[in-house]
C-alpha cells in the first residue's frame, strides 16, 4: 500500500466538475482527489463519461465548469504544463510501429524534454530491466501484444512524471503478461508514481488501491475494493460492478 | 451429435509468422464452443478460414460437411460473422444497417425477427440512430442482430466482448444462450477466461497451437498440482516474499489474493514463519480448487518451457 508520508500529497483535486457537449452532460458533478503513490482506479460503463474525464484530467479538454487541478497545475490554464508533467498510455496509440524499440525510447525521451545524456542512461535501464536488450533494433510492429505494452508503459513513466494515465493497458493480453504488467505497475507506484488506471478485468480493480464507478456521468462509487464489497454484500468487485454501474441506454 | 466444424491439421503462415500450427477439432450442433487466448494466439485467422474468407496453407476444415474452399458459395449463405473490429456501416442508421444485411442475404427483418428480437429490442428505441454513435454495448447488440438476421446455421463470433464493460458482457452472454434453443452452432473467441467457464466446449490456444480441449471443468480439472490463495495487507510485499520463498513454484496476483504452488504441495508452519520473518504478520492461507486461468497459466508456463 502506499506510505503514509504520501497520503497528505494530493496529485489529483477534482471540485465540482462539469463537463457539457451541447446539452449533453458528459460529467455531471464530479468530485475526489488522488494521492501520490496511489494506484487509483477508474472504472465504469461504456458510455458513463470516464474517457470525458481522463481528457481533462491528462490536458487535452477543458472543463464547463468545476475546479481541477493535476501535479499542482489548473487544468483551465495551464493545460500544457500538466502534459509535461504526466505520462499517458492507452491503446490505440502509444509506440510508433515503424519505428525501433530504441529509436521509440529516444523519441520520447526527447519529447519529454530530457537530456540526452540521461536518455542514453534509461535506454539502457530500461533494456535491461525489461529484459529486451535482444530487441533493441527491432521494429515495433514485429513484436507481440504482449511486449509493445510493457514497454509502453515503461515509456509512459521514461521522465518520472507526477502521475501516469493508463487507458485500458492489458485489454487482448495473455493472463501470463497481464500479471507481469501489473507488478510493474506496483512497483512503479511503490515508487511515489501515482497511477491512474481504466480497466475492464474486473479482477485488476481489486490490485487498485481505491476505485471508482462511473455510471451516467456521475460517480457511484468511491472506496477501497474491500470496503466496496462489504457495503454491497459482494464477493468480487464485478458483482459490486452489476449492481450499481449500469450501461448506457445507447 | 452432429459435428458441424471439423478441423484436420490446419496451418497457415504469414512470411515466416507460423499463425496457425495442426489446428484439429470438432464443433456439434448447437454447442458454444470458445477459443481462448491471447492477442496473437491465431484465434481471428482461424475464424477467417471457418468462415471462408482465408485459405489455409495446409489442412482441411469442414463446415456443415461441406469443404470451406470449395463449398464457400453455399456456407457463406449459413455462416453469421461478427468480427472483431465494429464493422458495421457509421454513417447508416441502426435499422438501415439491419435492412441492408437482411437484403444482402435475401431475406427481410420481419422474416427471421424472432430471433433477433430479445437483442434488438434494447436498440430499437434508437433505430434512427447512426451505428457510429452508438456506445460499445449497444454496436455489439447491433452487430449480433445483423450476424443473425438470416438465421445462419452457425455464428461465429471473433471477441464479441472485448474493450466492453462488464455488465454488458454479462447481458451478451446471456443472449448468446438463448440461442443454443433455436439450434444455432456458435463459435466464440475471447480472452476473458471467465466466460470460458459458460462454453459447452472450450479449445485453449496460444502461439497458434491448442493447449487443451475439452469441457471447462476438464480442463480446470486437468491442474497438476495443490493451489494455495494467500491474501495480506500489503499485496505488492506479499508476492515478492512469496516469490523469495524456496518452496515456492508459481506466485501469481489473482485480484484480492495471490494463487501459489509448492514444491510437495504442502502447506507446513515454515510457510508462515517465513512471511512472518518477512512482516507479513497475518496472511490468510487456503487451499481452494483450480479455475480455469489457473489451468491456463501451468499450460503457458509448460507450452514457453519446451
Amino acid at each position: 500500500m502506499f506510505g503514509n508520508n504520501y497520503m497528505n500529497d494530493k496529485v489529483i483535486y477534482v471540485h465540482n466538475l462539469v463537463k457539457k457537449f451541447g446539452n449533453f452532460v458528459a460529467n455531471d458533478n464530479l468530485n475526489f482527489e488522488v494521492y501520490r503513490g496511489e494506484i487509483f482506479g477508474f472504472l465504469g460503463a461504456n458510455g458513463a463519461g470516464k474517457t470525458t474525464a481522463i481528457r481533462i484530467l491528462s490536458g487535452l479538454s477543458r472543463p464547463t465548469s468545476g475546479e481541477v487541478i493535476v501535479a499542482g497545475f489548473d487544468a483551465y490554464k495551464q493545460a500544457e504544463m500538466i502534459k509535461k508533467n504526466i505520462g499517458y498510455m492507452c491503446q490505440k496509440f502509444s509506440l510508433y510501429e515503424d519505428l525501433t524499440v530504441k529509436e521509440n525510447i529516444m523519441l520520447y525521451g526527447g519529447i519529454y524534454g530530457m537530456k540526452l545524456a540521461l536518455i542514453k542512461k534509461r535506454v539502457h535501464e530500461l533494456l535491461e530491466r525489461l529484459n529486451f536488450q535482444e530487441y533493441e533494433n527491432r521494429i515495433i510492429s514485429d513484436l507481440p501484444l504482449g511486449l509493445r505494452q510493457k514497454l509502453a508503459f515503461s515509456v509512459a513513466v521514461l521522465h518520472e512524471p507526477k502521475i501516469v494515465f493508463l487507458d485500458e493497458p492489458t485489454g487482448g493480453v495473455d493472463p501470463i503478461t497481464r500479471r507481469q504488467f501489473w507488478e510493474m505497475i506496483y512497483e512503479t507506484a511503490a515508487g511515489g508514481i501515482t497511477v491512474f488506471v481504466t480497466t475492464h478485468y474486473m479482477d485488476e480493480a481489486e490490485y487498485c488501491d481505491r476505485i471508482s464507478i462511473m455510471s451516467e456521468g456521475r460517480i457511484v462509487a468511491l472506496d477501497t475494493p474491500a470496503a466496496l464489497k462489504k457495503m454491497y454484500e459482494a464477493e468480487t468487485v464485478e458483482e459490486v460492478f452489476i449492481k450499481i454501474a449500469r450501461p448506457a441506454l445507447a | 451429435m452432429l459435428p458441424v466444424i471439423e478441423s484436420f491439421g490446419v496451418c497457415k503462415s504469414y512470411g515466416t509468422t507460423r499463425a496457425l500450427d495442426n489446428i484439429s477439432f470438432t464443433v456439434n450442433e448447437s454447442e458454444i464452443f470458445g477459443f481462448i487466448g491471447p492477442d496473437g494466439a491465431g484465434k481471428t485467422t482461424l475464424f477467417r478460414i471457418i468462415t471462408t474468407l482465408l485459405l489455409p496453407d495446409e489442412g482441411t476444415i469442414k463446415v456443415l460437411g461441406l469443404n470451406c474452399t470449395t463449398g464457400y458459395k453455399e456456407l457463406r449463405k449459413n455462416i453469421g460473422y461478427m468480427p472483431g473490429r465494429f464493422s458495421l456501416y457509421q454513417d447508416l442508421s441502426v435499422e438501415e444497417n439491419l435492412n441492408f444485411y437482411a437484403t444482402v442475404f435475401g431475406t427481410t427483418v420481419e422474416e427471421n425477427y424472432d430471433l433477433i428480437s430479445d437483442i434488438y429490442s434494447h436498440i430499437e428505441p434508437f433505430k434512427k440512430r447512426l451505428a457510429g454513435k452508438l456506445s460499445g454495448g449497444m454496436k455489439q447488440k447491433l452487430a449480433l442482430s445483423c450476424a443473425l438476421i438470416h438465421k445462419p446455421k452457425i455464428l461465429v463470433l471473433d471477441e464479441p466482448t472485448t474493450g466492453v464493460d462488464a455488465v454488458s458482457r454479462a447481458e451478451f452472454w446471456q443472449m448468446l444462450e438463448k440461442l443454443k434453443s433455436h439450434n444455432i452452432t456458435i463459435i466464440v473467441s475471447t480472452p476473458y477466461m471467465d466466460e470460458a467457464m459458460r462454453c459447452d466446449k472450450v479449445a485453449l490456444i496460444q502461439n497458434g497451437r491448442i493447449l487443451a480441449i475439452n469441457t471447462p471443468d476438464k480442463i480446470r480439472e486437468g491442474f497438476t498440482r495443490k493451489l494455495f490463495t494467500v491474501k495480506a495487507m500489503d499485496k505488492f510485499k506479499l508476492i515478492t516474499t512469496l516469490r523469495k520463498y524456496p518452496e515456492t513454484i508459481t506466485a501469481w496476483p489473482f485480484g484480492d489474493s495471490v494463487h501459489l504452488t509448492l514444491n510437495g504441495d504442502n502447506t507446513d508452519d515454515s510457510l508462515l514463519i517465513f512471511l512472518r520473518n518477512e512482516g507479513i504478520t497475518d496472511p490468510v492461507i487456503e487451499e481452494i480448487a483450480a479455475g480455469i486461468e489457473d489451468r491456463f497459466l501451468e499450460l503457458m508456463e509448460k507450452g514457453s518451457k519446451g
